[in-house]
């Protein structure tokens, strides 16, 4: 029906906006603002430079906290995906971590570190750590056989046989524990923010809301939605992309 | 002349595995492989031919017995039943993946694929080509090594009988040109009979070695199916 992708979702952001600008419109409430009056907010902020700071400050804290998270959480991953033993004993504290909920994570961080940028970095890597071991340990127990038996014979030897062998089949993997972690993290970042740091889009929401200023709730949501989406498209889509396209 | 390779199994099984007892799968089984031959492994399939050729390989490593190479180390490679191409590289890639990077043996990669009739393909990832072309490639990356022991689990099943008669022609040249020493299994006694200086016929469970028979022809009876025929007769009977 669509003809591009692009067709399609502009047409459909634009349907969303048409029907929240003529809910604003029936409602008539402060705390329900028309699209128009938070871009106009949204604007006011980019002119004084706060969005910038404290978007800029989220964002770092994404980035940091994401790829710890990533890069342990891999690890213990392809451990527990190649290691039987390992996988048994510790498949409860796997279980006992991925059900721990973020919050409890977030304030004993903060009690036993102090409200510091470590204790939140800290804080938001523990939530996706056990996500990310969780995907990466399906890909590590499927990996090939086949194939690994044809590295052995071919003499690839440890690092051709991870760069060329194991890493593109755990590729799919990858990304989908990138993908559904980047979401995870940058919500966990705004509680954390919200708790116990002064700059940042959840410092921001947390003033907004003591102040009831809806349009500025709203206008912090929709940059933070803009930014992730430009982290999807131009960077996370391209790289899915070309990691696929071996395939037929 | 001298052996290249000895096997001595004494005893191979599966584990016992969800209520099935062990089962065993090699019998006693001592043959000495000398150095240039073609050893062809035959036999019903399931009789534990690849299961053998795998604990030559070394990869399976399960098994009550010894497997002697001499010298040890030598270059062994295995052109298995199905291609395990890697999908995410091309065909180019794979061929060179065998290869260590800087080897003068790279330089000779499209004359390989020239000659396994690829040349086009070089470029083309796996899944998008057919069965038969993905076994030519494979077999591409077994020959580029030139192995001093060459170890093919029925290479050429599911490929149009020109080209299989092609591919085997052209082992059987490479093969010559080098003093490479080839194990093969197949359960086609035509192309057993085809290939073989030697052919080693397994069956009965646990299999063992039945019967060992030699195969005396020259490269142009090789090629002449009418010779083949007969050379067939000979060793199987007229089963």
């Amino acid at each position: 029906m669509w003809r591009s992708r692009l067709g399609a979702s502009v047409a459909s952001l634009a349907a969303l906006i048409v029907i929240w600008q003529f809910s604003a419109y029936v409602a008539e409430s402060r705390s329900f603002p028309s699209p128009l009056v938070v871009l106009a907010t949204l604007q006011a902020e980019l002119k004084t430079g706060a969005l910038l700071h404290h978007v800029g400050a989220t964002l770092a804290r994404v980035v940091v906290s994401f790829f710890i998270a990533m890069a342990i959480g891999s690890t213990i991953g392809l451990l527990l995906g190649r290691l039987k033993s390992a996988d048994l004993f510790f498949d409860s504290w796997l279980i006992f971590f991925l059900n721990l909920p973020a919050l409890v994570v977030i304030i004993l961080c903060y009690v036993w570190f102090g409200l510091t940028e470590t204790a939140a970095i800290i804080a938001v890597a523990i939530n996706k750590i056990p996500n990310v071991a969780v995907t990466v340990r399906e890909g590590a127990r499927s990996l090939s056989r086949d194939l690994s038996e044809m590295a052995v014979m071919y003499r690839f030897g440890f690092w051709k046989t991870l760069r060329h062998v194991t890493l593109p089949q755990m590729a799919p993997f990858f990304a989908a524990s990138a993908r559904s972690g980047l979401s995870l993290v940058w919500k966990i970042v705004l509680v954390v923010e919200l708790l116990g740091r002064s700059n940042g889009v959840g410092h921001q929401l947390h003033v907004a809301f003591q102040l009831f200023d809806v349009p500025m709730i709203l206008a912090y949501a929709v940059a933070f939605i803009i930014v992730v989406q430009i982290i999807e498209i131009g960077l996370l889509q391209p790289l899915e992309a070309r990691a696929n396209r071996w395939r037929r | 002349m001298s052996e290249v390779l000895r096997i001595s199994i004494t005893e191979k099984t599966w584990p016992a595995v969800a209520g099935r007892a062990r089962q065993p799968v090699l019998g006693q089984i001592d043959v000495g492989i000398e150095r240039g031959s073609f050893v062809v492994l035959t036999g019903p399939s399931g009789c534990g031919k690849s299961t053998l050729l795998n604990i030559v390989a070394g990869l399976d490593k399960d098994f009550d017995g010894d497997v002697a190479f001499d010298p040890p180390g030598q270059e062994v490679t295995y052109v298995f039943q199905s291609p395990r191409l890697l999908p995410w590289r091309t065909v180019r890639e794979n061929i060179a993946l065998a290869l260590p990077d800087g080897d003068a043996r790279n330089a000779r990669i499209p004359e390989m694929l020239a000659r396994v009739g690829l040349e086009d393909a070089a470029d083309a990832y796996p899944e998008r080509l057919s069965l038969g072309m993905q076994r030519r490639a494979a077999l591409a990356r077994g020959f580029i090594i030139e192995p001093s022991v060459l170890l093919m689990d029925e290479p050429f099943v599911s490929l149009d009988d020109p080209t299989a008669q092609a591919l085997r022609q052209l082992l059987i040249d490479l093969c010559a040109s080098r003093s490479t020493t080839v194990l093969f299994v197949t359960h086609d006694r035509l192309e057993a009979v085809t290939l073989a200086t030697r052919i080693l016929r397994m069956g009965g469970t646990p299999a063992t070695v039945l019967g060992d028979a030699e195969v005396r022809l020259s490269r142009d009876e090789r090629l002449n199916r009418d010779a083949v025929v007969a050379a067939q007769r000979r060793i199987f009977g007229t089963t």
